[in-house]
């Protein structure tokens, strides 16, 4: 559903421009209808559907500006203002892609978590919310490969639903498409989430196989019983989502066969794993503070510390909200260990640290 | 002369001075501490009126040029809203959005790094010559550039010099053109007149003042007269009339924050090894509030309130009035001055000001509480001769090093 356009909105924005200086046409036209904006990416949440007692799918039709691009498996921000302030989160996308006019996040609400309980219980369809452009590299490569297999635990089933219901709706799944094997280990079958739908894909596609394991009763995956569960594992190239733990050990038991290259690994969680930065003086030029930092305390923390009202949105490095300009000194991103110095780069403030003393322009 | 020899200080032991300066961080505290949903839906609210005005009444200007019935009302009324839409973009959008009393709400669409608003001045100049000069310094001889602006002689320490007899007529100049008399502060004419700015900095800020200033211009008096088709010259004076009315009532308001009688000037010693708590005083007796209904006070952008903004600059304005009601009780309990008045007054002193000090200082009498200090000649000072900066203020940023990266 390639949506043609013949219209050249970009030369219309810049002419309708001129007539509202030095605000943009949007910022007239959100006022209309929120959706009509691409300064931010907003999307109004059309349903709520229950998924489980403490999941839910919240269904969004996103904005101007929206792309349409998401590869199945990647996840989105989104920023919903609670008491006044916008707080941000990062969840997979659940729905396939090219998919009418909206998309959908599955999101469980955790113990702790008051923005995701908030997200499940107490949002009401309506309600506007910003977006952050789709990423991730957790994705269904096009065409897929023959063979695959997906280990997941807990709510790490988004992803892997988006990928599954995208080959069920390119009709690949089966005879002739890639064949595939799911094991989904959950605590009970009631807190499954899709494990209907599931079933039901199950039962009309041959090519696929669901393992569902009940860890409250059956305990956790062995993974020296993964001969038994898929005989074939070691063909297969694999994705695993779900919580730190079982991510750990799959990624073990993958690099002990010496099959790492095939194993794709979703975590929810930020890995520093690049090493720090060296430390330095961080000098915030607008507001005029300076701090000491260590090389493993990020930017952003940094701010937050000294009392700078830093922006800030996933605090994983995926929304950008938190990108500031670096005037001076160089950084070091701590996912990866790269050091970032060019002038006036922006740089990501919540995944990086100073290496050295640096300046920020805010 | 250090602060603590002001004479409305001078009954203040320095313990009651920090005492007095940790009650007002409690207040901003409190205040940090409760800020809402309520909040956002306040400033977001008068966002949505604001634009509702602007679009509102540049419809109503076209509705004029093109219908007969709609006619000279329809011109009026759209020229009424596009000058209230501007007064409220200006005061209690823009300027307090530039000081960061709404950084808090994350919202990258009402943030001080990247709002501009509709003036000629580019936002970031503003940011510097406003947030930092003028709020670190407030009153300050030498140091405040907001003393007169350059232009006028508003405090009996500068010296008297023949082109002030001209006061008079500067100040209705000021008054009728204050958007380009406000774009023009932060370049700064008196330290380029004396060839003390940096030209390439001076380059830089005038090309910044030339693109935003142009914009204004063609929005205003080419793009929306020439779509009025042959009522242009209506639309054309519309417009000029609802820049001017923004002019003139901004003009007013903000003379009334440092320049009726009550509002002290200060020496640049009295800002050596300043503390915070000293800070707030000087806050407090170098700015005058004036009185008013709620209307009055948004219009006015809560500098009615401009004592609690000058303590509090980046907490949110629509909390002014409940700051204000503690502020007063301080002012009380330490026995400091609260100068406050109706607005018609507090201008009226001003004005009485800009005329007296247009002559020699002994032909007039100082209205003045305090025995103004000995006139000293001082020059302007540059960025590098002041003590570094109160990261309170809200932001603002020198782009020097950014067009040299």
């Amino acid at each position: 559903m390639a949506v043609t356009t013949t219209i050249p909105w970009d030369r219309v924005r810049r002419a309708g421009s001129k007539l509202t200086t030095p605000l943009h046409p949007d910022d007239y036209l959100r006022l209309v209808n929120p959706l009509w904006t691409s300064r931010e990416l907003r999307g109004r949440v059309e349903k709520v559907v229950p998924e489980t007692e403490d999941a839910a799918t919240l269904v969004i039709r996103p904005g101007w500006g929206w792309r349409w691009d998401h590869r199945p498996g990647q996840y989105i921000g989104i920023g919903i203002a609670v008491d006044g302030k916008y707080q941000w989160r990062s969840y997979s996308v659940s729905s396939p892609t090219k998919q009418g006019r909206t998309i959908a996040i599955t999101v469980r609400a955790m113990p702790e978590g008051l923005l995701s309980s908030h997200l499940v219980n107490g949002l009401e369809p309506g309600t506007i919310v910003r977006l952050a452009a789709p990423e991730g590299d957790f994705t269904l490569p096009d065409p897929p490969p023959a063979r695959m297999l997906f280990l997941v635990g807990g709510s790490g089933i988004t992803p892997v639903m988006s990928m599954l219901r995208t080959l069920d709706r390119r009709g690949t799944l089966g005879p002739g498409g890639p064949d595939v094997v799911l094991h989904y280990s959950s605590t009970t079958p009631e807190r499954m989430i899709f494990r209907d739908e599931l079933v039901r894909l199950e039962e009309a596609h041959e090519g696929f196989s669901l393992h569902q394991l009940h860890t409250d009763t059956d305990g956790m995956l062995d993974l020296a019983d993964l001969d038994a569960v898929c005989p074939d594992w070691r063909q297969r190239e694999t994705w695993a989502c779900g919580p730190s733990p079982m991510l750990d050990a799959i990624t073990a038991h993958y690099a002990e066969a010496g099959l790492e290259e095939q194993l794709h690994v979703e975590r929810f969680s930020l890995e520093l794993g690049g090493g720090g930065g060296e430390g330095g003086t961080l000098t915030f030029r607008n507001s005029g503070r300076t701090v000491e930092v260590d090389g493993a305390t990020t930017l952003l923390e940094a701010g937050e510390q000294a009392g700078v009202g830093m922006p800030y949105g996933c605090r994983m490095g995926i929304c950008h909200t938190c990108t500031v300009t670096l005037v001076s000194g160089s950084v070091r991103d701590l996912r990866n260990g790269d050091e970032l110095g060019q002038p006036h780069e922006q740089i990501q403030t919540c995944v990086t640290a100073a290496a050295g003393d640096c300046t920020l322009d805010i | 002369m250090a602060i603590s020899d002001v004479k409305e200080y001078t009954h203040l032991s320095a313990e009651e001075v920090e005492q007095l300066g940790r009650e007002l961080d409690a207040i901003r505290q409190e205040v940090e501490e409760s800020r809402d949903a309520g909040d956002a839906a306040y400033i977001n609210r008068i966002i949505r009126v604001q634009r509702g005005l602007a679009a509102g009444g540049r419809v109503a200007m076209l509705a004029s040029a093109y219908s007969k019935r709609a006619g000279r009302p329809a011109l009026v009324a759209g020229a009424a809203m596009l000058g209230i839409a501007k007064i409220l973009e200006n005061m209690e959008i823009g300027h307090n959005v530039m000081h960061g009393q709404w950084d808090w709400m994350n919202d990258p669409e009402i943030h001080s790094s990247n709002w501009e608003w509709d003036t000629a001045q580019p936002a970031e100049q503003w940011k510097h010559s406003h947030n930092y000069i003028h709020h670190q310094f407030t009153n300050v001889l030498g140091h405040d550039n907001d003393i007169g602006y350059g232009i006028l002689r508003m405090a009996r320490e500068q010296k008297w010099h023949p082109m002030n007899l001209g006061q008079p007529v500067y100040n209705a100049l000021l008054a009728s053109l204050f958007q380009w008399g406000v774009a023009l502060h932060d370049l700064d004419i008196e330290r380029i007149r004396k060839g003390e700015k940096d030209p390439q900095e001076m380059k830089r800020q005038l090309r910044q003042i030339l693109r935003k200033g142009r914009n204004q211009v063609l929005k205003d008096y080419v793009v929306y007269p020439a779509l009025s088709g042959p009522a242009w010259r209506s639309t054309l004076k519309a417009n000029m009339s609802a820049n001017v009315a923004r002019n003139l009532w901004s003009y007013v308001i903000i003379f009334c924050g440092h320049f009726p009688d009550g509002a002290l000037h200060f020496t640049e010693e009295e800002l050596e090894d300043e503390t915070r708590a000293e800070w707030y005083l000087r806050q407090m007796l170098g700015s005058a509030n004036f009185e008013g209904g709620r209307t009055l006070h948004i219009l006015s952008g809560s500098l009615g309130y401009q004592i609690e903004h000058h303590l509090f600059p980046d907490l949110p304005s629509n909390r002014y009035p409940e700051i204000a009601v503690k502020v007063r009780a301080l002012c009380e309990k330490y026995d400091i001055p609260y100068t406050i008045g109706p607005l018609h007054q507090q201008y009226g002193q001003a004005l009485r000001t800009i005329i007296k000090l247009s002559v020699p200082n002994g032909w007039t009498s100082s209205d003045q509480p305090e025995p103004p200090s000995p006139v000293r000649d001082r020059r302007r000072r540059s960025d590098a001769e002041r003590p570094s900066r109160r990261p309170e203020l809200g932001g603002w940023s020198r782009s020097r090093e950014r067009s040299a990266g």
